[in-house]
């Protein structure tokens, strides 16, 4: 639905996006990751037509977004970063006004707008000039904005920037909801939300494409991957630590606190190893008394600061974090 | 097509939801009135005609429309509303258009409501009413061609501000090129066919023109071409935002 070949974009002597390359199909969430200034805001104005690229391809259900910019306009939605919209007019004026421009009139149009309207939960506010709504709102007539035609590919910059919690968690299942048909591509630089809702993540550094996969793909990528957390009961922790360290191919063991209590993360080189039945075991035969026990899957946030390095000012190290 | 009257419609919308048409139509209406009968002494003069009324029109518009058109752009690129306007399926030539024509339609509604003044001098005499029909119709194009310079220049930056001023000054250019003083001036260094030129592109020549009660083909020509130039460079200005 959506293909992007050799994508650079230029300005001045700044290269934004730098030979990106990838595509999305139809029941894909792609999710595109990267530290602010990476070029996902600028990727996304080049699929949706907003800016011309400086070199290389890009199409939309077919359609060179060049060549047949309008065509490929028809058939995409796309929230732009921070949902701006008409602030004097209505919700209802707003999305009647898109509704024409897309060609949906009469009993279509009021369809339209009413599945629009209820799934972004706009009822409460549709006669309130778009000023005076909260961020929240805001986002969510841009969001129906965006869904009102019902497109195949749906862009959307940030879409849960700014709500809360509750508003988050309608958004993401909106999302998903919409999936099955449609390919979808968020930006987002929430890791969570990656996990929650994106069949699939891609992360950009400087323009550059330095990583694509599933989320849980990723997420093997980091150290914690196949690492065993162990949290005691009682008072074993010190007794038990030397054990535990001598098991085979321990690299490394870190501690950190956690609701008033000791928790203990072995990493292991070997991926495949199931380090956690050995530390089971272990303690089994020692008779520990164990509150928590779990293997690691891996954390998204590890891979995404050994990934990019674009805004180095906000990067941590890693190590430090995780000894503390 | 569709696309046009949907611009159109918002747009004309976009106006009376705000208090900016009633402000601007208040005040247009005042200031017109003012410089009629007080600057103008339309009663004094003793004359039943208007043409103290419509002298004055090259001179309200050049504050007057730089006004109305310094948001037309400006503000959806300070927003970020174009952004939205640019992704939808809308050709660029449709999105210049129906903006333009519906702020050509708010003048022009400024315009007609005018019209208690062509009611006043109908009363106290028998004006020629060929005359300040023509007159009317001069003034609706000389409105569109500073609105559409106005338009165009709002293309070029995010800063209203900065947006009224240039159209301002550029729309004094364009009103004054004809006036003997600078043309007097212009006459010691330019060669006779430049000054003539630089003449024929005063809005107060043709304005004047028309005027005198005879609309003709030549002046209105002038003021659809400028306006055509001023929107095919506003296009441009707009199809160029895609280099970033």
């Amino acid at each position: 639905m959506i293909n992007i070949s050799d994508l650079v974009k230029r300005f001045g002597a700044f290269t934004a996006v730098d030979g990106l390359s990838f595509s999305v199909e139809k029941g894909e969430v792609l999710g595109f990751l990267g530290p602010n200034g990476a070029g996902k805001s600028t990727t996304m104005r080049m699929i949706t037509g907003f800016l011309a690229p400086t070199s290389g391809q890009v199409s939309v259900c077919g359609y060179d977004v060049a060549q047949q910019g309008l065509e490929a306009q028809r058939c995409l939605g796309y929230l732009p970063e921070g949902a701006p919209a008409y602030g004097e007019m209505t919700p209802r004026g707003y999305l009647k006004f898109i509704g024409e421009v897309r060609g949906l009139t009469g009993a279509e149009g009021v369809k339209a707008l009413d599945r629009a309207v209820e799934r972004a939960h706009l009822g409460s506010v549709l006669d309130q000039p778009i000023d005076t709504l909260s961020k929240g709102f805001k986002r969510r007539v841009g969001l129906a904005q965006a869904i009102l035609h019902n497109p195949p590919v749906l862009i959307m910059d940030e879409p849960t920037d700014g709500l809360d919690p509750n508003q988050k968690h309608a958004v993401r299942s909106l999302i998903k909801e919409m999936s099955a048909d449609k390919a979808i591509i968020i930006s987002t630089h929430i890791l969570e939300e990656v996990d929650a809702i994106c069949s699939r993540a891609l992360i950009i550094d400087r323009g550059r494409q330095v990583a694509d996969g599933t989320p849980s793909e990723l997420a093997a990528r980091s150290s914690y991957h196949n690492a065993v957390t162990i949290g005691f009961a009682g008072e074993e922790g010190p007794r038990a630590l030397p054990e535990l360290q001598a098991l085979n191919g321990i690299t490394r063991l870190d501690e950190r606190q956690e609701g008033g209590q000791a928790l203990y993360t072995l990493f292991v080189a070997d991926k495949e190893r199931l380090l956690i039945e050995e530390v089971s075991a272990l303690a089994q035969s020692r008779g520990w008394n164990v509150r928590a026990l779990y293997a690691e899957e891996g954390r998204l946030d590890e891979v995404f600061r050994m990934l990019t390095t674009s805004d180095v000012s906000e990067r941590h190290d890693i190590s430090e974090e995780a000894v503390v | 097509m569709r696309e046009l009257k949907a611009v159109f419609r918002r747009e004309m919308s976009g106006y009376f939801a705000t208090p900016l048409a009633y402000v601007f139509i208040v005040v247009f209406l005042f200031a017109t009135g003012a410089f009629t009968f007080y600057v103008g002494n339309l009663f004094e003069a003793g004359r039943a005609d208007l043409s103290p009324f419509f002298g004055y029109h090259p001179w309200l518009y050049l504050f007057f429309i730089p006004a109305i058109a310094m948001r037309l752009w400006a503000e959806e690129q300070k927003t970020g509303t174009i952004e939205v306007l640019m992704t939808l399926p809308i050709p660029i030539s449709s999105l210049v258009l129906g903006k333009f024509l519906a702020a050509w339609a708010f003048t022009s509604l400024a315009l007609v409501l005018t019209f208690p003044v062509w009611i006043s001098v109908n009363y106290l005499g028998s004006p020629d009413n060929g005359v300040i029909l023509a007159s009317y119709i001069g003034s609706f194009f000389m409105a569109g061609a500073y609105l559409a310079i106005g338009t165009c220049l709002s293309a070029a930056t995010n800063n209203q501000v900065i947006a009224f001023v240039v159209s301002v000054t550029v729309c004094f250019l364009f009103t004054v090129s004809g006036l003997p003083l600078v043309l007097g001036f212009m006459q010691g260094f330019l060669p006779q066919v430049l000054v003539q030129a630089i003449a024929g592109l005063s809005f107060l020549t043709h304005f004047e023109a028309i005027r005198g009660g005879v609309i003709d083909l030549r002046d209105v020509v002038f003021f659809l071409s400028l306006i055509g130039v001023a929107l095919v460079v506003n296009g441009v200005l707009i199809d160029a935002k895609r280099e970033g």
